[in-house]
């Protein structure tokens, strides 16, 4: 939580800095006049000059790092780590910094959002189903055309618009494993009306709303895939239960779901035809001591 | 040689020294050198019970441009606004004084949390659809840098509302507009219903009207503790304590059609401290009304309703706490995770929580048995014979159940219409309301805090056109019903 700031802060930011002009002001000054004086003082002077900057320097050489070192105490001293502490620091101590952060934080969202757009000239130009396509492919999934090959970009996120032709044949089948759809993206999916196979895994932006969008694809959709899927939780596979004709669902791997084997479950109890599909929820069984495997206990021999 | 060694010693000192911003300031003994202080002061120039450098930190400021009167989701969110759609970053000045901040008795925490478009007012589902959308970005909304995300918490399992016979015309009438306002509702035959929810009893049901989208419920905590996260970082003060008094002037005015009426101004707003008699007056420039419950007793402190009754100046606020009980349940052979929140056309509803077959719900009580809203005492008879009764009929696996916990909170129940009051007083022409909306309040409060904080800035709604819920209304005699009050 940043604290909130007064305008206090910055005054006495400056009146500090003007305290210290003063001061360094009056050093000079004095500085000025050993020289002018005799030769022992001066000779006192260099004598006991080393220790004298050391103690002058050293000091605030200490505690300028441990301002900086005492923030990010608490956190483990690994290089991410400790940039973000710094960053915290600065933009605890000044507001640029911290404009800039929001900005920044603003301008991540952004992105996400930039990338869900539509293509409505697509969509007015050569259908829904080309659209829904383009917009997968754009985003680097894959999309299959019913009766035909699926439609992959390459690593460079190229692709052939040669299925740019297949404006009355449906998209089957889609998989967006690991895109960045969102909400809004949804709209572009949603328009496939007779998508059978769609794969969603490991999208990080999915979340419990966009489950319930997928309503409107129940009368197609027979395979979904959600693993991985890191903010989908047991609220939003809770309204899957309009997919009727699903025949295999994936729920594995979901971290944000709080009782894995339960919510399986009462899932498959929602939805009496479907096979669910995941994670193996005896693997999370804690095996007693004496049970555990005795390859893994001894790996290296003495 | 030696002074450029010297100056160098110095210049490094210099240099590092400015980096540093925070240096011995508030050093940890600062009520030790403060009362230091006072003794020399006091040995300086002894006078009596003159107590100098009096500590007055948790005391609100003096001077705040808007007061809000309520810290709840409804004060936060009008404080939200008004700070995101100042045209000068940091032009505003906002003061929330919340009574609570514990929150023990605010209907915020004390909520159920449901969030529906299916209402009849046009207004009500345009308010709700906008606060669906803020809820579904609220990370976005309401995020704080080196702040972990809002886990919202949000069920997206939809509203089943149950209509007899009688209610199925409305019902139909209800959906059109509903649909015209973009909500994804849709309507179903008791046939489809027992297909859908083989566990629902459909005797005596006509008709079902079913939100597929946008329609659920959400942890209210976490939206109120966002609220307060980003308001803070945004600059709002918060100060603990009660509103105990209203310092305003008034002037004789004269209509276009000749009648005198008495324009008040509020200029003061006297904030007693908790557990003190301490109270400090925030000169102020306008005064939110968002005391949910109690926002009745705030509009009579600012002296609206005091006056000859039939007039302007006689009509009251008509919002007031009541209290509504909520009860939770353990029924193991229960409906599975495909279940809603089901309204029952008795008005009996309930909702699943969680996983583990818990199920909470209740039930609004008629006029006539309304009960004392003094105390949140349950009254554990009104479950057994007025809210098992109807959803025991309505799903026969609740015959076997067993009542965990139960508790009450308090609606800001509107006697006149049960809608929302929003905007500004014709009297007490600083004095703006953001309250009554008898139980819906916390589902529609992102929308109604945007909407005051625009009348507040602009001077008209630019949103969603909240006129009709303006207090006029109330002196005009225009009741604008919605039908569909849990």
């Amino acid at each position: 939580m940043a604290a909130p700031r007064t305008v206090g802060d910055r005054s006495s930011w400056n009146l500090q800095n003007r305290s210290l002009l003063a001061a360094s002001a009056f050093r000079t000054s004095l500085g000025d006049q050993a020289s002018k004086g005799p030769r022992l003082q001066a000779q006192f002077l260099l004598s006991s000059l080393p220790n004298k900057s050391l103690r002058l320097v050293v000091p605030i050489w200490n505690r300028s790092t441990r301002g900086i070192r005492g923030l990010g105490g608490a956190v483990a001293p690994e290089g991410n780590q400790k940039k973000r502490t710094l960053l915290q620091f600065l933009s605890d101590h000044f507001y640029d910094v911290m404009a800039l952060r929001e900005f920044l934080l603003r301008m991540q969202m952004l992105k996400v959002h930039q990338k869900n757009r539509a293509f409505p000239h697509i969509e007015e130009k050569h259908g829904p189903y080309i659209a829904g396509a383009f917009f997968i492919l754009k985003q680097g999934g894959a999309v299959k055309f019913r009766d035909k090959e699926w439609v992959r970009p390459n690593e460079r996120g190229h692709f052939s618009l040669e299925f740019l032709q297949f404006q009355a044949v449906p998209v089957e089948a889609v998989d967006a494993s690991g895109c960045n759809i969102n909400y809004e993206g949804l709209n572009s999916l949603l328009a496939l009306k007779e998508l059978r196979s769609l794969s969603l895994r490991c999208c990080p932006h999915l979340d419990d709303w966009c489950l319930s969008r997928l309503h409107s694809l129940a009368n197609s959709l027979e395979e979904l895939s959600l693993a991985g899927c890191p903010r989908i939780s047991e609220r939003g596979l809770a309204c899957l239960h309009h997919l009727q004709n699903l025949r295999r669902l994936d729920i594995s791997d979901l971290p944000a779901v709080s009782n894995p084997g339960l919510t399986q479950i009462l899932v498959e109890e929602m939805l009496p035809n479907c096979e669910v599909v995941g994670t193996n929820w005896a693997e999370g069984l804690k095996l007693g001591p004496e049970e555990q495997p005795q390859d893994t206990a001894s790996p290296v021999p003495a | 040689m030696l002074r450029r060694a010297l100056q160098l010693g110095w210049s490094r000192g210099l240099f590092i020294r400015r980096l540093g911003t925070r240096r011995g300031g508030s050093s940890l003994d600062w009520d030790g050198n403060i009362s230091e202080i006072k003794k020399k002061i006091q040995s300086f120039l002894p006078g009596g019970t003159w107590n100098p450098l009096y500590d007055t930190s948790h005391l609100p400021p003096e001077q705040s441009d808007v007061v809000i009167v309520g810290g709840g989701v409804l004060g936060l969110s009008v404080a939200y606004w008004l700070k995101k759609l100042e045209k000068i970053q940091g032009g505003i000045r906002v003061l929330v004084v919340e009574r609570d901040h514990t929150y023990s008795q605010a209907s915020t925490g004390l909520s159920v949390g449901g969030i529906r478009q299916q209402f009849s007012l046009p207004e009500n589902i345009q308010l709700s659809l906008f606060s669906v959308s803020f809820l579904r970005n609220i990370n976005e909304h309401l995020a704080v840098v080196d702040a972990p995300p809002l886990d919202l918490q949000f069920n997206p399992s939809g509203y089943l509302f149950l209509a007899s016979e009688k209610g199925a015309a409305i019902m139909e009438s209800n959906v059109k507009v509903q649909r015209q306002e973009g909500a994804k509702v849709c309507l179903m035959s008791p046939e489809q219903l027992r297909n859908k929810f083989p566990w629902i009893n459909t005797e005596g049901v006509a008709l079902a009207s079913y939100g597929l989208e946008d329609e659920g419920w959400f942890d209210p905590w976490c939206l109120l503790q966002g609220l307060r996260r980003k308001v803070q970082s945004m600059g709002v003060l918060f100060c603990q304590g009660e509103v105990t008094r209203f310092t305003s002037s008034s002037d004789r005015m004269k209509t276009a059609s000749e009648k005198e009426v008495i324009l008040k101004r509020i200029h003061e707003v006297h904030v007693k401290m908790d557990n003190s008699l301490e109270y400090q007056p925030v000169e102020c420039a306008i005064v939110i009304n968002a005391a949910g419950a109690w926002s009745g007793q705030i509009a009579e402190l600012a002296g609206i309703g005091k006056g000859l009754p039939g007039t302007l100046q006689g009509t009251k606020l008509p919002v007031e706490p009541r209290k509504r009980y909520v009860y939770l349940w353990h029924c193991p052979q229960g409906p599975g995770l495909e279940a809603p929140l089901v309204i029952d056309s008795s008005g009996a509803y309930f909702r699943r929580e969680g996983l583990g077959n818990n199920y909470l719900g209740g039930r609004s009580p008629t006029e006539e048995e309304e009960p004392d809203p003094g105390n949140l005492e349950v009254d554990h008879d009104f479950f057994q014979d007025k809210v098992w009764p109807p959803l025991a009929q309505r799903v026969p696996a609740f015959e076997t159940l067993k009542v965990r916990r139960a508790w009450a909170g308090y609606y800001d129940y509107n006697t006149f219409d049960q809608n929302g009051v929003v905007g500004p007083h014709p009297l007490v022409v600083n004095m703006y309301f953001a309250t009554g909306f008898s139980g819906h309040g916390l589902q529609q409060a992102p929308g109604v805090g945007r909407a005051v904080a625009e009348m507040v800035l602009e001077g008209h709604f630019q949103t969603i056109n909240l006129n009709p819920f303006l207090f006029s209304r109330f002196y005009l005699g225009e009741k604008i019903q919605e039908q569909n009050i849990i």
